[in-house]
């Protein structure tokens, strides 16, 4: 069944993330084993931190984070086509060294994260395997915990990617030739697990169970919600529809719709409904399409990814 | 991942096999003044000084098995020996008591307060000895140096990666199903109800608020579970209520220690998968190993002193049952068997066996079970 969920994945263009995953090291990494993270099998010396297709107009990768670098494969895992390795000796002694999260942004760049804060823009060519690192951001103090981007056709100039750390901090950047800082929201209430980008929002999912919804241009905040009751691992959004899926440790995945009024300015979110999944500490969750009619979630210990349809 | 979580791990499942012990030497019996010398022997041994100065050193996790290995060597640091069955239960209890815990454990944060609660308990388990007191006493300065200031972010990876560690172990123990904490697949039970983290709030309230930051609107919604408030946060001091029980001492007399072996399918796939690959990592492990055991001084104990044998089962008969039912794949010693084919490893490896065997004691001294003494010496 995994398997079949994974094409599943593969053929809607979207990603799963799955924090206790793991999977082989460096450069080894087969499509089978891409088949094992899913069964989350812990079997070798470097964890997967997160997998998640990026798409671009022009084509579409798979990337992994881990401890030992970034890899980006062909959307259906068949080839590497890069590698870009992780130096462990910048970061201070008993600091972990990994990367976290990944986003696709603008016309042709992939964001990836890392421990020391960092966020390293890299360059897609239409195909082939040159791909380069563009740039650096350095304006986060903890560890990069998600990255999101938006995709949609918009006006020029307005901010389409926005990062998160461990202490709580968020950054919105305007993509380009060179990234612009747009507004930086100062930490406060713990880790800030889990990020997205919607209609110019940052919907932002915290490891004390908040989900809070920022003006993405002012920073200003709009909604504050008691959502769960313990550890967000994940949110994502159905951009056609405006819901927010969130999923936490508390066993309980959420759905709940986000509206934006232009005229008036309003930001409202509305809670939808609440699912249990039994004794499971969920750590991925994704809309299965566009609209969100559908969602999948899996947890700590589950071998199954656990499909939800709207009747 | 975070290269902070091998004392956690360590000081914790040595907690759990201390509770484990007591338990057992008093169901057994064991004269108040032997059992007394043997978890003060074990206790002082664990929290030796150039020990734990290697285990602080930031460092990745190793193998359950490599790991078994130095708590095997800890279990034998007295007078008292216990035989293969009886060790792979108590690394099946230890193990699946403090999986527990670290999944349960409501902040990643609290992960710190089950240690603390453990190091409380071992602290009285400590009769008459004021040097090993202080020796635990300086293990809670390291930690409180340590961990005090790790953020949120930081100690969520540390659980991470203890949880990515206990993946796919699904023991079943009898105590925790009876106290429908674990269900019979194997799996812990996820309470929905009671107090929210300390931090956290009572899931249900949502606030709107408008462009200026004043509060328009609050609406209220029905999350699905029943949570209230904490009343108060634990202590991270050196003394002090911890509030949370997740790491204090489960077993007494009246619930003894016992498990069920299970090996589920998947469990047992993925384990044969596991033993299978080629472990790159084997050499390294076994110089961690060898490091890391230099630091456990084993007293020799004197030829007088008599030992004696202690039994996780409630009769030998079961023991030997045990010991002749254990699933292979469930077997720890596997991963020997391998490295023995490799020269190079080997040589290494009876090495660190050679060392072992110092620390076994004379065998005309042993009451009881010699045979089954030959059996550990042959692992």
């Amino acid at each position: 069944l995994p398997a079949k969920q994974l094409t599943h994945f593969a053929t809607v263009h979207s990603g799963t993330v799955n924090m206790v995953s793991a999977s082989a090291d460096g450069l080894s990494l087969s499509h089978r084993q891409l088949q094992a993270k899913e069964g989350s099998l812990s079997v070798s010396t470097s964890f997967v931190t997160q997998a998640a297709w990026c798409v671009l107009p022009s084509r579409i990768l798979l990337v992994l984070t881990s401890q030992k670098g970034i890899q980006m494969y062909e959307a259906d895992g068949s080839i590497m086509v890069y590698w870009h390795a992780l130096d462990a000796s910048e970061s201070s002694p008993g600091q972990a060294v990994f990367a976290r999260g990944i986003a696709a942004s603008g016309q042709r760049f992939v964001c990836v994260g890392t421990s020391l804060g960092h966020v390293l823009v890299f360059d897609i060519p239409g195909k082939g395997t040159n791909i380069t690192l563009s740039e650096v951001l350095e304006e986060h103090q903890g560890a990069v915990t998600d990255i999101a981007a938006e995709l949609r056709e918009q006006p020029e100039g307005s901010i389409d990617l926005v990062t998160a750390d461990d202490s709580g901090g968020l950054c919105a950047w305007r993509s380009g030739e060179e990234f612009q800082l747009v507004s930086k929201i100062p930490a406060s209430g713990g880790s800030c697990s889990s990020v997205r980008l919607w209609n110019g929002v940052i919907v932002a999912g915290y490891g004390s169970g908040q989900i809070r919804l920022y003006e993405a241009a002012s920073g200003t905040l709009r909604a504050e919600v008691a959502a769960h009751a313990r550890w967000i691992y994940a949110l994502d959004v159905a951009p056609l529809s405006g819901k927010l899926l969130s999923g936490a440790e508390d066993s309980f995945v959420a759905v709940w719709r986000l509206t934006c009024n232009p005229d008036t300015e309003g930001i409202e979110i509305r809670h939808c409904q609440t699912e249990c999944v039994m004794d499971t500490q969920i750590c991925g969750a994704r809309f299965c399409d566009p609209e969100g009619r559908t969602f999948a979630v899996t947890g700590y210990d589950l071998s199954e990814i656990i499909r939800y349809a709207q009747l | 991942m975070s290269t902070r979580t091998l004392p956690l791990l360590f000081l914790n499942l040595g907690g759990e096999m201390l509770y484990i012990l007591d338990q057992r030497l008093r169901a057994q019996s064991i004269p108040g003044e032997k059992a007394r010398k043997v978890m003060n022997d074990i206790i002082a041994t664990m929290f030796n000084k150039k020990f734990m100065e290697e285990l602080f050193k930031p460092q990745e996790l190793y193998s359950k098995k490599a790991l078994r290995t130095v708590y095997d060597r800890l279990a034998h640091a007295s007078i008292m020996r216990l035989n293969q069955a009886s060790m792979d239960k108590l690394y099946d209890l230890m193990t699946m008591a403090f999986k527990y815990q670290v999944l349960l454990c409501p902040r990643p944060k609290d992960i710190l307060l089950v240690t603390f609660n453990h190091l409380d308990a071992i602290k009285d388990f400590i009769l008459d000895s004021p040097s090993i007191l202080n020796q635990v006493d300086e293990t809670f300065r390291q930690l409180i140096d340590t961990y005090g200031s790790l953020s949120d972010g930081e100690f969520q990876l540390i659980r991470q990666t203890l949880l990515i560690f206990f993946q796919d172990m699904h023991i079943r123990v009898s105590i925790f199903l009876k106290d429908k904490v674990q269900n019979s697949n194997g799996r812990f039970v996820l309470p929905t109800s009671g107090p929210v983290p300390w931090g956290t709030e009572v899931p249900g309230l949502i606030r709107i608020f408008n462009s200026k930051g004043d509060e328009i609107k609050r609406t209220e919604f029905v999350h699905g579970g029943n949570y209230l408030l904490p009343l108060r946060e634990g202590s991270f001091d050196l003394y002090g209520d911890r509030v949370i029980k997740l790491g204090t001492n489960m077993y007494s007399i009246s619930r003894p220690v016992e498990t069920h072996m299970s090996g589920t399918a998947k469990n047992t796939a993925s384990r044969i998968k596991e033993n299978a690959a080629p472990n790159p990592l084997a050499k390294e492990e076994l110089n961690f190993l060898a490091r890391l055991m230099g630091g456990l001084e084993i007293k020799k104990p004197l030829g007088t002193e008599a030992g004696f044998r202690l039994n996780l089962f409630t009769t030998d008969e079961e023991e030997e049952y045990a010991a002749l039912t254990r699933p292979e794949e469930l077997s720890y010693q596997v991963v020997s068997i391998q490295a023995d084919q490799d020269q190079e490893r080997n040589e290494e490896l009876s090495r660190i066996m050679e060392e072992f065997e110092v620390a076994e004691q004379p065998r005309q001294s042993t009451s009881k079970g010699a045979d089954l003494l030959a059996m550990m010496d042959e692992l």
